[in-house]
């Protein structure tokens, strides 16, 4: 319905910048959250001792609780960071890009 | 028609009360739990509610946008929780703390990969899911290719996740309802199809989504207070609990690590994988990106719900972790009070007694009225996704070829949300005996195996045509299902052979790159002019992906 504005967005320097930062960011999160979980499950799967020594030196809680808790936290913050900053610096950059395309 | 359905649901209610008041006489017997009357009204409050959100909801449904994505008018966090009620099921209440009771750590790694999937749908799929779909994911799978093809099998990939997750959750309700509330299982069955086609039928998206809401709330908060409850009796000390927990516990200091459950790396990494990918391939969940207005809202409804999921699962595990010491060592839960023996009711109620024994019968009947809310709410969106694949995709695009009406189409989707809940009941009641343990996982592997990698790729990858998507899509299936079916779970458990056919029972990491790889190999061998074009229309989507411009109801507002 709207090649012509899709082609003058598209010839728009700034959303190639666009894409390119928020693609970054969004893989480098993506990445840093995989890279965790998967390293997790491999220790599951290959080291599983690993995960049961105790957070105390002769205590019973084992230190796989805390790095559970840790890894949901963790990749909820990051979920936050992200929206930050797509929802503020990324949402300015695209309506600036979306409005000066219908004009 | 809708008097006449309007007519159908009253009486169909009547004749599932009525049936109440038969079956209570005969309460008391071997299996069945007494007449739990504190859960009774504590349910029947919630019903009342959700049914006057159905009302307040039928009066705002004019549309089919209304119907769909209720109008794209739900805000991010209340989308947030809305996607978190329908991710957190009866059986993540009752199916994770009983598998952290029995296996202590391994639980809280279902858990997490259970939760892992969402940060992901966040980065690489929320903004683009927003910005492409308008009511269902096959929206966006067909946008550029072959409306026809592509959304037929987008539907039938649908039906078969919704088909399966629909089953497990009315078993799960059966049973469960029969046991905590003392009703036959075919009456609990009858209750939750009919209120489930009442929500879905007059209220559309409007009513789903608020009786989604509604549950989170309350699921999460009910959760919330029994872990504290619980808790508190360690003092707020993890160590305590822990101690406690392996002094009591037949499998000791094993509880601390990860155990048995996982020990094959294979069946690990495919359950992680199909369960991270499964998530981002659930029709139920992808139809609730289309309800917020644009993509500022959509993220932030993942990262709420992502706060909500994670939370509740962390609860979970320390009321499983809890329930080892709280009654695991209170005869009044074991059969024949043989503390060690079976659990009173199942191995799924650990939950259950460890409110039963924080807060007595009142904390116990709210508890058991969440999960029963939980799994109403959870098969009304189910019921939503499947009616919508049926009216939208099958027979708005596929058999009208886009030339039906909005009321048409939007009557067809209630006539299919009748024919669910009616098929639904029946497998219900078919099912009953059965073990449908691996349904659950049989409706992730399909979803990570046929709808994910032909959505992702529509997205990411300008070289997918029709051809790859729906070579991708039915190898995905086939290979999801067949290995299901050849596996331990069913080969074995449920058709009685002796031996499995196929080592593994989680699909994922054999179905995934069979998906991805025939997805490719038939998009780089499809030379057709049909091919080339859907290659070149990839640019538009792309600038539509990542500017939400032209986005359904994005320019509206």
């Amino acid at each position: 319905m709207s090649t012509a504005i899709y082609e003058r967005i598209r010839n728009n320097p700034k959303f190639d910048e666009l894409v390119a930062k928020r693609s970054r960011f969004a893989w480098m999160l993506t990445a840093i959250v995989l890279g965790i979980y998967f390293i997790f499950i491999m220790i599951v799967a290959f080291n599983p001792k690993v995960l049961a020594t105790p957070i105390f030196a002769g205590g019973t809680a084992s230190i796989a609780w805390p790095i559970g808790a840790g890894m949901i936290l963790l990749f909820w913050l990051m979920t936050g960071l992200y929206v930050r900053r797509a929802n503020s610096e990324f949402d300015d950059i695209n309506s600036e890009i979306v409005k000066g395309a219908i004009e | 028609m809708n008097r006449g359905m309007l007519k159908f649901a009253a009486i169909a209610l009547a004749m599932s009360w009525m049936g109440l008041a038969l079956a209570a006489p005969d309460v008391g017997t071997a299996e069945k739990q007494s007449l739990n009357i504190h859960a009774i009204v504590m349910f029947f409050i919630f019903v009342l509610m959700t049914l006057g959100i159905t009302y307040w909801a039928a009066k705002r449904t004019k549309t089919a946008s209304d119907y769909y994505s209720a109008g794209g008018g739900i805000t991010g966090t209340q989308n947030g929780l809305a996607i978190a009620g329908d991710y957190m099921s009866a059986a993540t209440l009752l199916g994770l703390t009983s598998l952290t009771y029995f296996q202590g750590f391994d639980g809280y790694i279902y858990c997490i990969c259970f939760y892992v999937g969402w940060p992901f749908i966040m980065f690489i799929m929320a903004e683009r899911l927003r910005n492409l779909g308008k009511f269902t994911f096959a929206d966006i799978t067909s946008y550029r290719l072959d409306q026809r093809q592509v959304r037929t099998v987008a539907a039938i990939g649908s039906l078969t996740v919704v088909v399966f997750y629909l089953i497990a959750q009315m078993v799960g309700a059966g049973q469960l309802i029969k046991l905590l509330f003392g009703l036959d299982y075919w009456i609990a069955v009858v209750i939750v199809g009919v209120l489930m086609v009442v929500y879905v039928t007059f209220g559309g998206m409007i009513a789903t989504t608020w009786v989604q809401i509604i549950k989170a709330c309350l699921l999460l908060g009910g959760g919330t207070l029994v872990m504290l409850l619980a808790f508190s009796q360690f003092g707020f000390s993890f160590e305590t609990l822990a101690t406690k927990a392996v002094e009591n516990s037949k499998k000791g200091i094993a509880l601390m690590g990860p155990g048995s459950l996982l020990a094959d790396p294979v069946t690990a990494v495919s359950l992680s994988l199909g369960l991270m990918f499964g998530t981002a391939g659930l029709p139920h969940i992808l139809m609730r990106f289309f309800t917020v207005p644009n993509a500022k809202e959509a993220r932030k409804s993942v990262f709420i719900a992502t706060l909500c999921v994670g939370f509740f699962f962390t609860v979970v595990a320390i009321m499983g972790l809890a329930a080892v010491t709280i009654v695991g060592t209170n005869p009044q839960y074991f059969e024949g009070g043989q503390l060690g023996g079976k659990l009173l009711g199942g191995n799924n109620m650990p939950a259950m007694h460890l409110a039963h024994a924080v807060g007595g019968n009142m904390m116990l009947g709210f508890l058991s009225a969440v999960a029963f809310a939980t799994i109403l709410a959870v098969v009304s969106g189910l019921a939503l996704a499947g009616a919508s694949a049926i009216s939208h995709d099958l027979y708005a695009n596929v058999i009208r070829r886009g030339q039906a009406t909005e009321a048409e189409e939007v009557r067809v989707s209630k006539r299919s949300s009748l024919f669910l809940g009616v098929l639904a009941v029946l497998l219900g009641i078919a099912f009953e005996k059965q073990n449908v343990a691996f349904m659950v996982g049989l409706a992730f592997g399909v979803a990570a195996s046929c709808n994910f990698p032909v959505l992702i790729l529509s997205m990411y990858w300008k070289g997918l045509t029709t051809r790859g998507a729906i070579w991708g899509s039915i190898t995905g299936l086939v290979s999801a299902v067949l290995i299901v079916v050849l596996s331990k779970a069913v080969w074995v458990v449920v058709l009685g052979n002796e031996k499995p056919l196929f080592p593994y029972e989680q699909p994922a990491i054999f179905s995934m790159p069979i998906a991805f790889f025939f997805a490719w190999l038939g998009s780089v061998t499809d030379s057709s002019v049909r091919a080339a074009k859907e290659k070149e229309a990839f640019e538009d989507q792309y600038v539509r992906a990542q500017t939400g411009f032209g986005s359904a109801g994005a320019v509206a507002h």
